[in-house]
């Protein structure tokens, strides 16, 4: 795994000195809130509806297992014993006092750890793939570019007051699991005629006016990337509507100007730029490619885990929904479920965190993820050692067999935390799972992305899940209303809306009739939810959503 | 024609712990909504907004938030205060694990 350097260290330890001081100066009275508010939040401390938030990047959702360690460590010292994965690979803590801030920095510094660029204007942590390096369908992997990326963005002079904050995602797969298609940029690795080079894609995002990204360049040599990247930023900052935060995106730059004009505009100002690179940052790729070289896999028998296949139904369903295939023969990537039915989508306990490390360090090679989708990855265990990290997982409640099935629900915090929040989200996607647990249906209905977010920013991708969920306020009491047929993947797509919301206490029996419509309607057991809306359309669905809902108002 | 002035409460979170905190007759600040003062008047309470927002040591973000006469003091109107005084839904964490519940 890539170490940070020296002078990372001292950059990141200069900066936590500078808050600590910032923070006496607040509680002292010597700075007012106005003046103090930017700069916490430029340390990723956010003020919430009931306490502070701190945000912490999890840099390409990739940790090792004294970081995650240290995780458990800051929940259980400073916060209540838990920690919240979200959907941006951050971890965030709900409840730190203003006073112990500092002191949580300083212990994620020890683990090469930080919370800078988490929040403002700049550009965000930069997401990957959580298969990274792992995925069987990989052409390279990702993170040694989002690594690239993370390095010259940080503390970058000319993007620390864009007009709005900025996010990249990269996939090195054809099969997208880094939703790169609802991001500012959205990088692919490709190989064209044995050379590896980048497709970008420009201008997706969701939000208030949820678009998907379009190809800007087909194909971007290595050697050109960062100049590329920084010229596509570049004209962003200087086109983006400063004026009106609703539009400040490059979402909307992009749909002003058309992409023809942005990639005029970029293309120029790349001709300028590109000869500054004088090619230390290609010298600095392939050291950073070299830290992540893969681990060495090891050749075993396999058969402990077929026997359990064939003796431990349990086992059997667990690894048949959450395992993914790996690239090296005998291996395979475990998605660790934070969504046990009627738990918190994506929380974990400093307990279950420290388990998680134990695994990763006991069986697979030292490494973990963070998945968009709030679940915790083991990217490379070798099949033998699965039975045994089933048996663990299951004694600490991290054993749900549940991955890309309706209880996998996606849910922002919404108004139970959230300060910009019009509804809560966590007890929909609790009362969901809890539903279907108890209907004993959802390995019938199969895969299914349901997707909850407290207000129209989106944090819960409600707009690209196949059942999309978006929490409002209609006069004075939440409302929910529903979109389907969106997906976040290579197929990217955007929901359509259903028609009016629903009560908070008729979401669940709504959600409920729209996939028993889909069980009705599905040509199979293999048509998918989303390709059976996709074959039909909203009406069954509507039909089903909105006849019994007058049905019962007439009662 | 100008909207009629509805109760107040003044609300804010407290500075160092981000609890959810309430202006009190006494210029102090309680974490009980119901030991809040309710504002019937609306002069009076862009006063009281001033005196509380002098307390910058002790809270940040201060504002009017709606509320009722309840029988046991003021209630919220809208269902976000009514969150913001309870704690989140999920665990019985912030208020809920500090105070025994009350009526
Ligand atoms: C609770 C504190 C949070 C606050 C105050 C917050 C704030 C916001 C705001 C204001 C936006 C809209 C920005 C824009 O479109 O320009 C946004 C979008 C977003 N946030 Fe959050 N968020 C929070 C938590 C989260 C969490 C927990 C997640 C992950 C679960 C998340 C992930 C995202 C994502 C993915 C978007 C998508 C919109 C886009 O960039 O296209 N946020 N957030
Ligand atoms: S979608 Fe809205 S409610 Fe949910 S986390 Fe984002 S800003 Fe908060």
């Amino acid at each position: 795994m890539y170490d940070y350097t020296d002078f990372d260290a001292a950059f990141v330890a200069e900066r936590n000195r500078q808050f600590r001081a910032q923070v006496e100066r607040r509680i002292d009275g010597s700075l007012t809130e106005d003046e103090f508010k930017p700069l916490r939040l430029m340390n990723g401390l956010y003020l919430q509806l009931h306490a502070y938030m701190l945000r912490v990047a999890i840099p390409y959702g990739t940790l090792n297992s004294r970081q995650m360690r240290q995780l458990a460590y800051l929940a259980e010292r400073w916060d209540k014993g838990y920690g919240h994965f979200t959907t941006r690979q951050n971890i965030q803590y709900n409840w730190p006092r203003l006073r112990d801030v500092p002191d949580m920095l300083d212990a994620l510094a020890e683990v090469g750890m930080h919370a800078i660029q988490t929040s403002g204007n700049t550009i965000r942590n930069v997401t990957a793939d959580h298969f990274a390096g792992a995925a069987a369908d990989e052409v390279a992997d990702p993170r040694p570019v989002a690594e690239l990326l993370r390095q010259w963005s940080t503390d970058h002079p000319e993007f620390q007051f864009l007009p709005r904050k900025f996010k990249i995602a990269v996939t090195g797969s054809e099969t997208d699991r880094a939703v790169i298609k609802a991001h500012d940029i959205g990088l692919q690795v490709v190989e064209r005629a044995g050379q590896i080079g980048y497709r970008v894609l420009v201008g997706g995002g969701l939000g208030r006016t949820p678009m998907i990204g379009k190809v800007l360049n087909d194909f971007v040599r290595q050697e050109d990337l960062l100049p590329y990247i920084e010229s596509v930023v570049s004209v962003w900052n200087l086109l983006g509507r400063r004026d009106n935060k609703f539009k400040s995106r490059i979402k909307i730059t992009v749909h002003e100007h058309g992409i023809e004009e942005i990639s005029r505009r970029v293309d120029a100002h790349f001709a300028r730029i590109r000869p500054t690179f004088s090619g230390i940052d290609t010298a600095l790729f392939e050291r950073i490619k070299a830290a992540f070289a893969p681990p060495a896999f090891r050749e075993a028998s396999t058969g402990v885990f077929e026997t359990a296949r064939r003796t431990d139904p349990i086992f059997r369903a667990w690894s048949d929904t959450n395992l993914a295939p790996h690239r090296a023969p005998g291996y395979a990537i475990v998605q660790i479920s934070l969504k046990a039915h009627g738990a918190t989508p994506g929380d974990a306990t400093a307990e279950q965190m420290r388990v998680m490390a134990d695994l990763a360090e006991r069986y697979g090679h030292d490494e973990l993820r963070i998945s968009h989708e709030q679940n915790v990855i083991l990217p490379h265990v070798h099949k033998s050692d699965l039975p045994a990290i089933h048996a663990s997982l299951k004694k600490h409640g991290l054993a749900t067999a549940n991955i890309g099935l309706v209880s996998d629900i996606i849910a922002c915090p919404g108004m139970d935390y959230c300060a910009l929040a019009t509804a809560r989200s966590i007890p929909v996607a609790q009362g969901i799972a809890t539903r279907f647990e108890e209907l004993k249906l959802e390995h019938d209905v199969g895969p299914l992305k349901i997707k909850i977010s407290g207000c129209i920013n989106a944090c819960g991708h409600h707009h690209v899940g196949h059942i999309g969920i978006l929490g409002l306020d209609r006069a004075g009491v939440e409302n929910y209303q529903i979109t389907l047929g969106g997906s976040g993947a290579e197929d990217a797509t955007l929901g359509d809306r259903t028609g009016p919301g629903f009560a908070y206490d008729e979401i669940v029996p709504a959600i409920e009739r729209i996939i028993r419509a889909y069980l009705a309607h599905r040509e199979s057991r293999d048509e998918t939810f989303l390709e059976a809306y996709r074959r039909l359309g909203l009406a069954p669905f509507k039909a089903a959503l909105y006849e019994e809902a007058q049905v019962h108002a007439a009662e | 024609m100008p909207k009629a002035f509805t109760p107040k409460v003044i609300t804010a979170n407290a500075l160092i712990e981000g609890d959810v905190v309430y202006f009190t007759e006494a210029d102090d600040w309680t974490r009980h909504l119901a030991q809040a003062e309710l504002l019937t008047d609306e002069a009076d309470a862009q006063l009281r907004l001033l005196t509380a927002e002098a307390q910058a040591d002790k809270v940040v973000g201060v504002y009017l938030a709606d509320a009722r006469a309840g029988e046991n003091g003021p209630e919220p109107t809208h269902f976000r205060e009514d969150f913001r005084r309870r704690g989140p839904s999920n665990y019985a964490h912030g208020k809920q694990e500090h105070h025994a519940p009350r009526p």
